[in-house]
């Protein structure tokens, strides 16, 4: 093997995920010569087992600007889808006609009301419509909802894509920018070199100037490597899909919507598990029950697949992006809301690795708000 | 095309293909049933809206399916044909009210 | 059919040969024992309908077929209930089976099950395969055992292996016509099945298959050393074309065709329970890995039969018997020496059975390019998925088929990949160069069969199943 000191690429981005290939995606653009280093066939990869929502209403509640960032990647998705389908000719089916979170007691409405009244008294949180609505307003739009549905929560700004297609987009695009995907490069060790890193692999080594983590769960072993902290767990979240079915469910109703290609996916569950991605059959009967309750019609539909995926959770729940202070290049990304954020990955955070920092918006993303030391 | 061997025996079963009468065997499953009365094509796909028609016979390639007695998307070849049946070949997506 | 009781000794899925085999020998033996199976009648694929065919003249189905009744009878009078018209979508490690009958699903718990779901036809992709009018050989057996339904008009049949020729020798005897028999077994594999013949000679398959194959070829057009197939027609097949050797492109009518090359294990349930599985490089098939007694990687579950690998009906049987008094052994019935030693004989007779099975395997091994088709040909039937898109997304990097699943929803529809599974690995493995071994296969969950999402509500929820949902 010959030895050079050279880098092979400007940046080395870990994770070929949802979240990896959107920066990737982004980097390119900015003209960076970016490697996708990711793990082979079978990984831990919500990217492929995820529910596909581009979802406002609810979030930012203990982070401000985590209402913000989600909102501004919402609403640059249009523009996002749009290039995506220049680019590569793939249509992700980006639709926003608002989203419905239905609730099923007078215990749930009043929980949300309360909810959604605090996420946009705090200060400084970005402005944007919603409303709670009565059953008699669901069902106007809705006319086939379930007796139990007492109402809902409704927020014109939510909406649903095909995330499977949106991989794939990416993946498409990111070959036409001459990005470097490399599968079965699991990262086994990174070093910092002059003048950038060296990315140990399963396949042999890769040298970049700069390195982007974002390997999803991989990123707690992987980010103190290189100075910087990510502490997600999983969560199991399983999802049931059913046989294609004609239109009839024009709205992402909180964890139910029909795809572009017919099936109706429904998930909802959250579960400490590890690693493991088992599905448990109580667990999608209780999702399907509920389901049912919303819309009885869903009962006679047949499941053809369900999965379990594992979230990456931070432990408030909001993303970190952050740059490595003792080892200037470094940067990490993980966040749950991948599909929602992957507009902002694109678009608004690419650009700034790109020019090799990150501003001070970020700032309240950093981990560092989880070394806070306890009151004493 | 598929013919009835002259020396097969069994009770005959009424029942209707997309309304029309017909006739089988008691042991048919409904996706022979409507092979037996020279239905060549039992649905379109979801997809491209091809024709298509029992492949497997035993459960496994999902091209027999059909309408029975108002449920969509039935295995017909896993299904008995039981008299007053009512089978209907189908177009394309299931219909969420059926 | 007999109703279920609240649980069992031991559960076998599949009442076919092993699973017939397994639950009679079991149930003698005082095991209070389930057989369920989503077919209306016992049998399995090979004596499908035994008890109720419409064919009632003995000679058309043959004595191999109606060697079916010996096993029913006995099971019958076993005390092991049975349970037809049972679909099982779920087997969990822990033992629950999820079944659904007759529109309603329930869970049943057993401590110990045999998994003895047979096989299926391997899938046969050419272009046109998914025109109505193209079927499998297995398929028009079945509609010729459960109905007396035989092919008429232009009636082609084209692959290669050992049913292909029976279904034509039935379809003889039964009085149908067979226009031509588009043979695909390729040259070589003569060259290489060779060194195997001595042990085939010594089975007991040599005279009865040479008779069958004369019989055939004497009353039909047999064209071998087929390399290349197409069905053609609007809306339904009308014709065939074919190559022989490298020659010129020939045209048959067909209102009817027929393909075959071989059967492979039935393997999602394994799967999805999450029994380990290997690449069989003699088979070209993904099969469970098990042991001499069929027992998987997970506890409690084995397999007997063709679905821990293709060794044919009689080894099924046995290897039925073999797995049911090891489950009597590990259910504490019979001790280490009285299992190997009651075993001895079925050993024995499955040694036999098997015998010559590695000539029947090396001659019929399919055509590569039957197995990795061209690219305009669809491999995903579901999802109307084509062998070039496949190859395109392995230029982008994907590695395997859980990959292509999520870029191309190559294997997310009905059936579940079973009928794309082996084509897509196929195909991958040859773009990327390497061993389908390397490759891997789906990971399949349950439900492996559909069932409605009211069946699925309408289960039993644990109270951390319930939580793990409402905490929100
Ligand atoms: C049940 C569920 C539902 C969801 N629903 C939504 C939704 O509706 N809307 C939404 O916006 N988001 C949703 N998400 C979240 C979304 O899927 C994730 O945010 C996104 O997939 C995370 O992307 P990622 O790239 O960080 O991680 P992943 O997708 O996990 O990708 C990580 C990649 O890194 C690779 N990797 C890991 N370690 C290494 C290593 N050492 N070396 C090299 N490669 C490595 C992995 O193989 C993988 O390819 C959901 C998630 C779950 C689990
Ligand atoms: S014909 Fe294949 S599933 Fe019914």
């Amino acid at each position: 093997m010959t030895q050079t000191t050279r880098s092979d690429y400007d940046v080395a981005v870990i994770g070929g995920g949802l979240v990896g290939s959107a920066i990737a995606w982004g980097l390119a653009q900015h003209g960076q010569k970016v490697a996708i280093l990711d793990e082979g066939d079978i990984a831990v990869r919500p990217s492929r087992g995820n529910f596909a929502l581009v979802w406002v209403q609810g979030k930012g509640l203990g982070l401000p600007e985590y209402a913000g960032w989600t909102k501004r990647s919402a609403d640059n998705w249009t523009g996002f889808s749009a290039q995506l389908r220049e680019q590569t000719g793939i249509d992700v089916c980006y639709e926003r006609p608002g989203g419905f979170l239905p609730l099923l007691s007078e215990a749930e409405m009043e929980h949300r009301a309360n909810q959604l009244k605090r996420l946009h008294n705090q200060p400084n949180v970005v402005r944007y419509d919603y409303e709670m609505m009565d059953r008699a307003a669901v069902a106007k739009e809705m006319p086939f909802i379930g007796k139990d549905v007492v109402g809902a929560s409704y927020c014109p700004l939510d909406g649903h894509c095909n995330s499977l297609k949106l991989l794939r987009a990416l993946h498409t695009g990111i070959s036409l920018s001459g990005v470097a995907y490399l599968p079965n490069h699991r990262v086994e060790r990174i070093e910092q070199r002059e003048g950038g890193f060296r990315m140990v692999t399963a396949s042999g080594e890769v040298r970049s100037g700069k390195v982007v983590i974002a390997a999803g769960h991989d990123g707690r072993r992987l980010a103190p490597m290189v100075g910087l902290d990510a502490p997600v767990r999983p969560e199991r979240g399983h999802i049931i899909v059913t046989e294609k079915t004609a239109p009839f469910l024009k709205f992402p109703v909180g964890f139910i919507r029909q795809t572009d290609e017919g099936g109706v996916m429904i998930g909802d569950s959250f579960e400490d598990v590890g690693l493991d991605t088992t599905v448990r059959n109580g667990v999608t009967s209780t999702i399907a029950d509920r389901a049912i309750r919303i819309f009885p019609l869903l009962g006679k539909l047949n499941v053809v697949r369900t999965w379990a995926a594992l979230r990456v959770l931070t432990p408030d729940g909001f993303p970190i992006y952050e740059q490595s202070t003792s080892m200037p290049g470094a940067f990490v990304a993980t966040c749950h809301s991948g599909v929602t954020l992957a507009a902002n990955h694109a678009l608004a955070l690419a650009p700034h690795i790109a020019a090799g920092g990150l501003p001070d918006e970020f700032t309240a993303f950093s981990a560092r708000r989880f070394h806070v030391p306890a009151a004493a | 095309m598929f013919q009835r061997l002259p020396n097969a025996s069994g009770e005959r079963v009424s029942f209707t293909i997309d309304g029309r009468a017909a006739e089988a065997l008691s042991g048919d499953s409904v996706a022979a049933a409507l092979i037996a009365n020279g239905v060549q094509t039992c649905r379109a796909t979801p997809v491209s809206g091809a024709p298509r028609a029992p492949y497997c016979m035993m459960g496994v390639c999902f091209d027999c399916l059909v309408t029975i007695d108002d449920v969509g998307n039935q295995q017909g070849c896993l299904v008995r044909v039981r008299p007053g049946m009512r089978v209907e070949t189908q177009n394309g997506k299931r219909e969420i009210e059926r | 059919m007999s109703d279920l009781k609240p649980r069992y000794d031991l559960a076998v899925i599949g009442a076919g040969p092993a699973g017939l085999a397994a639950a009679t020998l079991a149930a003698q033996r005082g095991l209070s024992t389930v057989l369920l199976d989503e077919q209306r009648a016992p049998g399995g694929q090979i004596y499908r309908a035994v008890t109720q065919t419409p064919v009632k003249n003995p000679s058309v189905l043959g004595s191999d077929y109606w060697h079916g009744a010996d096993l029913v009878g006995p099971f019958r009078d076993s005390g092991a209930d049975y349970a037809p018209g049972s679909t099982v979508w779920s087997v969990s490690r822990s033992l629950d089976i999820g079944l659904s009958r007759d529109g309603a699903a329930r869970v049943l718990p057993a401590r110990h099950i045999i998994l003895a779901t047979g096989a299926i036809e391997r899938p046969f992709p050419i272009p046109g395969w998914t025109l109505p009018g193209v079927m499998g050989a297995g398929a028009a057996q079945i509609l010729l055992k459960t109905s007396g339904l035989v092919a008429s008009g232009n009636v082609v049949l084209a692959g290669t292996g050992p049913l292909l020729w029976l279904l034509a020798w039935q379809y003889l005897r039964a009085g149908a016509r067979i226009d031509v028999i588009l043979d695909t077994t390729p040259r070589e594999n003569w060259r290489q099945a060779m060194p195997h013949m001595g042990a085939f000679a010594r089975s007991g398959y040599v005279a009865k298959g040479l008779k069958l194959l004369l019989e055939v070829r004497r009353k039909v057009k047999v064209i071998g050393n087929v390399t290349s197939l197409k069905a053609e027609g609007d809306g339904r097949v009308q014709s065939v074309l074919y190559r022989q050797g490298d020659g010129a492109e020939q045209r048959l009518p067909a209102d009817t065709l027929l393909l075959h090359h071989g059967v492979i294990p039935n393997i999602n349930l394994a799967n999805a329970t999450g029994c380990a599985q290997n690449w069989d490089e003699a088979q070209r098939c993904w099969v469970p890995t098990v042991d001499a007694w069929g027992a998987t990687s997970v506890e409690g579950v084995s397999i007997a039969g063709d679905g821990a690998g293709i060794g044919g009906a009689l080894a099924a049987e046995h290897r039925g018997r073999l797995a049911a008094l090891d489950a009597l052994h590990r259910l504490g019935v019979l001790d280490r020496a009285t299992r190997d030693r009651d075993a001895a004989p079925h050993r024995e007779a499955l040694d036999k059975a098997q015998r010559g099975r590695e000539f029947l395997d090396t001659l019929y091994s399919p055509a590569k390019d039957f197995r990795v088709p061209q690219d305009e040909t669809i491999v995903c039937r579901c999802e109307e998925v084509t062998a070039k898109q496949v190859r395109d997304a392995v230029k982008l990097g994907v590695s395997g088929p859980n990959q292509t699943k999520s870029f191309l929803r190559c294997g997310m529809g009905p059936c579940q990949g079973r009928l794309c599974g082996p084509t897509v690995v196929e195909v991958i493995a040859d773009a990327r160069g390497v061993s389908p071994a390397e490759v891997g296969y789906y990971r399949l969950r349950p439900p492996v069969k559909p069932i409605t999402l009211a069946e699925l509500a309408s289960l039993p929820k644990a109270e951390d199943e319930i939580a793990a949902v409402m905490h929100h």
